[in-house]
């Protein structure tokens, strides 16, 4: 198969197992997003396949030739550093041109592959500028113009946009998938920031403690996390335990806020699962009794809470409530007028925004527990 | 951030190998990258060392052990191997407190007149111990110029100030040998400190005595230690100044190995004294590994351009006044007396009845008044010089850089590192008169009968020069941060690239250094003068002991007169070495 | 990159002409000396032309260091010929063999005095005297007579005006304190040293430091008008002056038993390949040619009674009649006893 192909790599430090098993495929042309939290594994896993950790266990392949004890300077792929690693003593264009130089190019050819690039980015002009004087913004770009110009078959970024405010992430973020696109480039992308995740990717894997704990298309993962840890790390932050019952034919969950619809024929009655309410899923409504039934009896789920914080977040309006002892976030389009601190609001959730997943049963117990 | 838990593959687990997917590959070419350094040990220290401890201990009624047992046995040699250390820890901590704070100002600041200043500093180091017990007699001395200014101003008719032999003048004489050795290598050390660190130690509300202490100092510290253990094991292995400038009364290792050998020829007695030098070179040699290990950090190292600023306020102005005052005098002045009294004609006895400017001490340098086979031209013997000088840069370089790359790589060798780092310190702890003998013992038989081949001087200077060079570029390729090399790998930089292309520039200011000590050792002569059996083509210093050996006003002019000339010469080569650009090395 | 590696080029080419090899003409004979030695080039090139020989010369450091490598070198030697060997080092050059005997027919014209070993292994080159100078013009200031005898120094008169070597490390030292044992017997030399510490004498580790840094007398213009140096370096005040002088700046003291005669040797290594050419050479020092060109090259004077004296140290000379005597064999039984002796009693 044309691609990346991780076969099943480990690598442990130590006693600690910083990636453990983890697989996946990535085919040309594919922009593949790892997000995880700080510590999962993503870094080292980048390291393993460019070369510069070898894997205690598992392989590593391209296009289906392994690539263990290849050198990292000959694999052809390329890395763009958290923290850019520009070259201090080289200017922009020595910096840029330094993986074409490498390729053994001349002069010329060089010259034109870095023009190439910054312009790419959007640094035409650059070339002499000293990069120790160019700002966060400047510097990236330059990082990521060398990382482009030797054109690699695999480019792989390490959390590229974490250094820098969030205006320029947001315009980076876009431009930088421009680029992807544009030049169809092959791309892992690490980050712990769900946002470019899902802006960036065709498909992202999530990484908890170095193990793949849900892998997908950006939607299907969002709409459907596999477990609380994956729905908690999208935003999903209002989780809560359950049990799976059947009665007439349908199977419902049963929860602290009342029953939800189930729509995974799989789990057994009795099986102990976790709740997920989208926080954009929310719509005020009038007082009236909770339950499972709405207002077409077609499921949903009607709650009321009072609420404990609010807050306006420019483009949406969150609400924090407290309904049966369980603090829940939701977010409102910004016009939406909502009652004050202290007061009681009515929600009604569509089936859509209620989802169900299975729990580990230690962990559903141990977040009782918790509450 | 990722890069700062280390439990994940932060900086601190790669070495420049970049990464253990290398590092099964990379132990094969690390070997080779030693092999140079190590054949040459082997060949040129440790062959003839087994060779005359051998030797000598055959000469022992009673063997090797009843020798030992009769020197570590008696109080006397207990004495002198206590005053060894003495002496030694004084020098080091004054040439410490002198030093950091001129390595400060010359790391910090750019001032006119810089380069000039740190090449002046570089030349004591390069002077004979005879040229400088003159050069201090020429300011100190009871006719020298400073008693003689100050006997004018004052209308005195004794002079007043005395420089009299003593472990002061031992001190002194160490001082003014080996400050630059700090200057340098904390100097080139700080220049490279990222500014900003202190900088933000100042804004969390620490005084500047504060962020000195916790942030500055703790960052250098790799640099000084390594500064520290030279000058420490060069004043423990001093012997001209011991014996000129202490005077009997004094005796240290390296005096005593001297005198058991060559006056009393008592060779059992001094293999077991120059053992023991060499066992306490090798203790404080782990002990600096152990240490150095422990405070390197990799930092982000910043061009020297960059980090160094004008001075503005006036506070600036006189602190660098005061410290450029007091490095002038102490380093500076002496040579200036030297060469001072290298161009006057003294009233008195065969003399003009005034202080009168004279070229008559140079000019008879070039005079051969009695045809000795043996006169050489200035210019031949500073041709000499230069060209051994070359060959020991060329050749410490060449040696050096593999293995200072070698020790600056830690992923999972420590043992094997540390082992090297002791073995490549052992020439500078051992004594001189017994390697010189190793040499006549061992290397007595073709291919290797090299006993009086010129070739010798370049690799004895070299012996003392590895070390240094090493020395200087450990620190500074153990401070480049690893994600660079990283970076350039994957960009597809073979590792001998990644070295051209990442390490060597960095560190190219380090080259420098080293290169500029190779310079001075070699011109200066370290432990070979005296030992190595030489044909007929002197050496500046050398020639310079002939004229110093015989009596009469005209030997002792013309010793002047050579010994200014050297000095010219090591501050025109230094600072040619130090305007070197090839490429952007010496840029950063 | 390049320029290291055309450097390196030119070091090793450099070095590869430079190594010691047998050249296809004339013979080389090789001639181990300790550093102090000189010769005119038109006398080597007299004996070289004679013989049709190429002379190679290794210095090898001070009589002692020297004495030492060609110990070592004893199954290889380093050369054919050695020369430096005093006679405060001769037994212990005899006791380890290094020479081979050559009863040369020169001998025949050198007094019997510098024959110090019967056995022709050493045979006498030079000679010349350890004796106590003194700076003329600092005894005329301060209205004093210069020192005439060992006794003189001991005097309060004299104190702190003595500057000497110690003789541990210095064989001018070891010189001296033989001519105080030769004149006051041992271990009367002790109590004569006891009375010069009483008095203030200064000791330091070499010549070159007593000479050219303490003594006032000389160019370095020291503290110390009185310094334990050689007869010959008044004379060489004056030769060695850089305008002309009508009269010594210093003088020696040559009275009786008050300076040591030392005795410089040659001898042919065991071990040469050029045994008829070595002993070609040690003919050629012990004649008048070479003899006479030593005074000005090497500050020492010739034994043979037949080489010319250059005027100049007739004048300016005294030459002790009566120079203390220590026997080779004492010198080699109580050498370390009697300087560890000196060192008690003056040092610590």
């Amino acid at each position: 198969m044309s691609g990346l192909a991780v076969v099943s790599i480990s690598k442990a430090f130590g006693e600690h197992a910083a990636v453990d098993g983890v697989a996946f495929d990535l085919a040309e042309r594919e922009v593949l997003a790892l997000l995880g939290p700080s510590g999962g594994g993503k870094s080292t896993l980048l390291n393993l396949i460019a070369g510069l950790e070898a894997p205690d266990a598992g392989d590593i392949r391209w296009d289906g030739q392994s690539l263990l004890g290849l050198p990292t300077h000959r694999r052809g792929f390329g890395l763009m550093f958290q923290d850019y690693a520009l070259f201090p003593h080289k200017n922009v264009a020595a910096n840029v041109g330094f993986g074409l130089r490498m390729q053994g190019k001349s002069r010329a050819e060089v010259e034109a592959g870095v023009a190439r690039s910054l312009d790419l980015v959007g640094l035409a002009g650059f070339e002499r500028r000293d990069v120790n004087t160019l700002s966060g913004g400047e510097q990236q770009r330059v990082a990521l113009a060398r990382a482009l110009a030797p054109r690699p078959r695999l480019l792989m970024l390490d959390e590229p946009l974490g250094a820098l405010d969030r205006a320029l992430r947001e315009r980076l973020l876009d431009e930088l998938g421009a680029i992807l696109r544009r030049l169809h480039q092959t791309a892992i992308y690490v980050t712990h920031d769900q946002e470019e995740a899902f802006a960036l990717a065709d498909r992202i894997i999530i990484l908890r403690d170095g193990r793949v704990a849900q892998a997908g298309r950006p939607a299907e993962v969002y709409a459907a996390p596999a477990n609380r840890f994956v729905a908690e790390f999208l935003g999903l932050k209002n989780v809560l335990p359950g049990v799976v019952q059947h009665e007439a034919g349908r199977a419902t969950a049963l929860t602290a806020l009342g029953q939800v619809p189930v729509s995974n024929a799989s789990l057994a009655a009795g099986a102990a699962v976790e709740v997920v309410l989208r926080p954009d899923g929310a719509r005020l409504v009038d007082p009236g009794p909770m339950g499972a039934s709405g207002p077409n009896g077609t499921g949903g789920l009607k709650l009321e809470g009072r609420i404990v914080d609010k807050s306006f977040r420019g483009n949406r309006n969150l609400a924090v409530l407290e309904a049966a002892d369980v603090r829940l976030s939701f977010s409102f389009p910004a016009g939406q007028a909502l009652p004050e601190v202290g007061e009681v609001l009515h929600l009604y959730l569509v089936p859509a925004a209620i989802h169900v997943m299975p729990s580990a049963d230690g962990a559903a117990r141990r977040e009782a527990a918790r509450g | 951030m990722d890069e700062h838990r280390p439990a994940l593959s932060s900086d601190r687990h790669q070495g420049p190998a970049a990464g253990s997917n290398a590092s099964r590959q990379s132990l094969v070419p690390m070997f080779f990258l030693v092999l140079p350094a190590a054949i040459f040990l082997a060949l040129f220290y440790f062959y003839p060392m087994a060779a005359i401890l051998q030797a000598s201990f055959a000469r022992a009624a009673g063997g090797a052990g009843a020798a030992v047992t009769a020197v570590l046995g008696s109080p006397a040699y207990l004495r002198i191997i206590g005053f060894t250390f003495y002496q030694a820890t004084l020098s080091t901590a004054i040439t410490l407190v002198i030093g950091l704070p001129g390595a400060y100002l010359l790391a910090r600041y750019h001032f006119r007149g810089q380069g000039l200043l740190r090449a002046l500093t570089a030349v004591p180091f390069v002077l004979p111990t005879l040229v400088v017990a003159a050069a201090f007699s020429a300011l100190l001395g009871p006719r020298g110029w400073l008693n003689l200014a100050l006997m004018a101003a004052f209308g005195l008719t004794a002079p007043p100030l005395s420089f009299v032999n003593s472990l002061g003048a031992i001190l002194v004489a160490h001082v003014f040998y080996n400050t630059t050795i700090v200057l340098r290598l904390v100097g080139d050390f700080w220049s490279h400190l990222d500014p900003r660190l202190p900088a933000a130690a100042r804004v969390l509300g620490a005084s500047p005595l504060r962020t000195a202490w916790h942030i500055t100092l703790p960052l250098l510290a790799p640099a000084i230690a390594a500064a520290s253990l030279l000058v420490f094991i060069f004043d423990f292995t001093s012997f001209g100044v011991i014996l000129a400038l202490g005077g009997p009364t004094f005796a240290t290792l390296e005096t005593e190995v001297y005198r058991q050998t060559v006056f009393q020829f008592n060779l059992p007695v001094a293999a077991v004294l120059a053992l023991v030098q060499l066992a306490c070179t090798l203790a404080l040699t782990v002990v600096y590994t152990r240490l150095s290990e422990r405070v390197t950090v990799p930092q982000s190292l910043r061009a020297a351009r960059e980090t160094r600023r004008a001075l503005r306020t006036w506070r600036q102005r006189l602190g660098a006044g005061l410290l450029v005052s007091v490095l002038a005098l102490l380093l500076v002045a002496p040579l200036a007396a030297l060469a001072a009294r290298s161009l006057v004609l003294e009233p008195g006895q065969g003399g003009p009845s005034a202080y009168r400017f004279s070229l008559a001490f140079y000019q008879a340098l070039s005079i051969n008044p009695n045809n000795s086979i043996f006169y050489v031209p200035p210019l031949a013997a500073v041709a000499n010089s230069l060209l051994i000088a070359a060959a020991t840069v060329v050749l410490a370089l060449a040696l050096g850089l593999p293995t200072a790359w070698v020790l600056a790589s830690r992923q999972g060798r420590e043992r094997l590192t540390a082992g090297l780092d002791a073995l490549l310190m052992l020439p500078l702890g051992t004594s001189a008169v017994t390697l010189g003998l190793g040499f006549i013992v061992a290397l007595n038989r073709p291919p290797l009968d090299l006993r009086a081949s010129p070739v010798l001087l370049p690799l004895a200077h070299t012996l003392v020069a590895l070390p240094f060079v090493v020395r200087s570029l450990a620190p500074a390729l153990r401070s480049i941060r690893p994600r660079l090399r990283q970076a350039a790998a994957v960009l597809g930089a073979s590792p001998a690239r990644v070295w051209r292309e990442v390490d060597l520039p960095l560190v190219g200011r380090a080259v420098l250094v080293a290169a500029t000590f190779a310079f001075t050792i070699s011109l200066g002569e370290f432990g070979a003068t005296a030992v190595i059996a030489r044909p007929q083509n002197p050496t500046v210093p050398i020639a310079i002991y002939r004229f110093l050996s015989l009596p009469g006003a005209l030997n002792y002019g013309q010793a002047l007169a050579l010994s200014t000339i050297l000095m010219v010469v090591c501050t025109a080569g230094i600072l040619a070495i130090e305007r070197f650009r090839v490429a952007d090395v010496g840029e950063f | 990159m390049k320029k290291l590696y055309g450097l390196l080029t030119l070091v090793a080419l450099l070095a590869s002409g430079c190594a010691p090899g047998a050249p296809a003409g004339p013979r080389t004979l090789t001639i181990m000396t300790h550093d102090a030695f000189a010769v005119s080039d038109s006398v080597v090139a007299t004996f070289e032309n004679a013989n049709n020989v190429k002379l190679q010369f290794i210095k090898s450091g001070d009589a002692g260091a020297a004495l030492g490598k060609a110990i070592l070198a004893k199954g290889q030697p380093l050369a054919d010929v050695f020369y430096g060997v005093d006679n405060t080092f001769l037994s212990r050059a005899l006791d380890e063999g290094i020479y081979q005997p050559y009863h040369s027919p020169v001998l025949a014209n050198i007094p019997d005095a510098y024959k110090l070993d019967p056995t022709d292994n050493a045979l006498p080159v030079d000679w010349g005297d350890v004796c106590l100078n003194y700076d003329k013009a600092y005894f005329t200031q301060h209205g004093l007579a210069p020192p005439g005898s060992l006794e003189d120094l001991t005097r309060p008169d004299y104190k702190n005006l003595t500057v000497t070597e110690n003789p541990a490390t210095s064989s001018t030292g070891l010189a001296f304190l033989l001519a105080t044992i030769g004149h006051f017997g041992d271990p009367g030399y002790l109590d004569y040293w006891r009375s010069l510490r009483a008095n203030g004498v200064q000791v330091v580790d070499s010549w070159d430091t007593a000479y050219d840094t303490d003594f006032s007398g000389s160019a370095g213009h020291g503290q110390w008008p009185i310094v334990v140096s050689y007869g010959s370096s008044p004379p060489f005040e004056v030769i060695g002056a850089p305008q002309p002088l009508t009269d010594a700046p210093t003088a020696a003291v040559v009275s009786d038993g008050s300076c040591f005669r030392q005795i410089e040797f040659v001898g042919i290594l065991k071990g040469t390949q050029n045994l008829d050419l070595a002993q070609k050479w040690v003919d050629f020092m012990l004649s008048p040619i070479f003899q006479a060109d030593m005074p000005l090259q090497m500050y020492v004077f010739p034994v043979n009674s037949n080489a010319p004296l250059n005027p100049v140290f007739q004048k300016y000379m005294a030459i002790p009649a009566h120079p203390a005597v220590v026997s080779p064999a004492d010198i080699a039984a109580h050498r370390d006893a009697w300087i560890e002796a000196w060192t008690n009693t003056v040092l610590h």
